[in-house]
């Protein structure tokens, strides 16, 4: 019987010795993560923000036409770089991202959000947003307006100037004329000359 | 005298002989412990301080996963809501749920929503979203049909050799760029030829080094 004993008790240490090894040190590593809590800090949080009067490498927001959208306190009527067609898409993909769940994929403020009850944006299409200098709609963008908070954190500078690219071509999408079209696209449309 | 029976003979013989099916069965134990939901968590939905459905969220209104997830194409963390992205709708719409009572306490008082982390990798995993997205890796190929998640889990393992299946043979799972972000995507019939063309034109490597990942 002692031998039998034996034949179990050394399989057995065997188990308790490797699960002993599992250990989870190189599992969770004394390291933060992203936004992971912390005892540390007093608030609690891993992430720091960036130190009060300081400013990150790239962050410099040193013109107003570019980062407010505003010279001194009138909106700019002309972007502040040249906007090309790839701008143009970049704000399109933006826009359906960030803007179209409430401002509708057409601009006319009909979005799902508002579907689902949110206080309806006005459409882009009226003519106090048609005229309305291409500064304020950054600005919006930027600071928020009435009910829509502001979309700086999720929306970095140069893409809040493609959607505002994006949102002046919606407008000319929904008021250009057939004599603006090039031939090819009139023949798209099946207009006959 | 004989001190041993002549029985024990054959229990020696037995015992020997079962020791080694002991072992080999608690090692496969151990492996299929490892590989079970219990322990992986796949497929089991995790309690979060608000039961946030994606599917609700993303199928029934079509808001993007880069609304939430800002991040996701420019870090290696896909990034988490800020709780003014929560408000930016539910200060109007279901603004006086008793469910999203914590998003507004959250709100009011700047304490952060404490969310479970669902995707946990291991410390010495180094993994970064933004390459993946960018050389045609979706959403929906590590983290499934999340636009079909009333409550969120995992759908993988997140085990090395799940890893390494695609980065053994990326061209089986990339797709093109425009059509990360949509959950519904299917690999076309033709994926194997589309899978080369695009593994060369985005330049992917088969990184299968070991310091690829454990830096």
């Amino acid at each position: 019987m002692v031998k039998q004993r034996r034949s179990i008790v050394v399989p057995a240490s065997l188990c308790v010795a490797l699960l002993a090894a599992c250990r989870q040190d190189m599992h969770d590593q004394p390291k933060y993560k992203p936004l992971t809590a912390s005892d540390f800090f007093t608030d609690g949080m891993a992430s720091r923000g960036a130190v009060d009067g300081t400013i990150a490498r790239g962050q410099l927001a040193d013109d107003s036409r570019m980062f407010e959208g505003r010279a001194g306190n009138d909106p700019i009527a002309a972007f502040p770089f040249k906007v090309t067609k790839a701008d143009a898409e970049r704000g399109r993909q933006r826009y359906d991202i960030y803007c179209a769940p409430c401002h509708g994929a057409l601009g006319d403020g009909r979005g799902m959000v508002v579907e689902r009850g949110f206080r309806q944006p006005p459409s882009y299409h009226i003519d106090r947003l048609r005229e309305a200098p291409v500064g304020h709609y950054f600005d919006v963008i930027t600071n928020g307006f009435g009910a829509m908070p502001s979309y700086a954190s999720r929306v970095p500078v140069r893409d809040r100037w493609a959607i505002v690219a994006y949102v002046r071509a919606l407008q000319l999408s929904q008021n250009a004329r057939v004599q603006d079209l090039t031939p090819e696209d009139r023949q798209k449309l099946g207009v006959v000359e | 005298m004989q001190v041993f029976h002549p029985s024990t003979n054959t229990i020696s013989r037995v015992s020997i002989f079962g020791a080694v099916f002991f072992i080999a069965g608690l090692l496969w134990l151990l492996n299929a412990f490892h590989r079970s939901s219990y322990y992986t968590e796949v497929g089991v939905p995790i309690d979060q301080p608000i039961p946030f459905s994606h599917k609700h969220h993303v199928q029934g209104i079509g808001i993007d996963c880069r609304y939430c997830h800002s991040s996701v194409e420019f870090s290696s963390f896909a990034g988490m809501p800020a709780t003014e992205t929560c408000m930016s709708c539910h200060s109007q719409i279901w603004a006086d749920s008793p469910m999203l009572e914590p998003v507004r306490a959250s709100f009011r008082t700047g304490e952060p929503i404490q969310w479970i982390r669902v995707h946990d990798l291991p410390g010495f995993v180094y993994f970064d979203h933004s390459i993946h997205v960018n050389k045609g890796i979706g959403c929906a190929s590590c983290h499934g049909r999340v636009d079909l998640m009333p409550l969120m889990w995992k759908v993988n393992t997140l085990h090395m050799e799940w890893c390494l299946e695609c980065h053994r043979e990326p061209q089986r799972f990339v797709r093109p760029r425009e059509e990360v972000f949509n959950m519904s995507w299917q690999p076309p019939a033709d994926q194997a030829a589309l899978g080369e063309k695009l593994v060369r034109e985005y330049k992917i490597r088969k990184l299968t080094d070991c310091s690829s990942c454990h830096r």
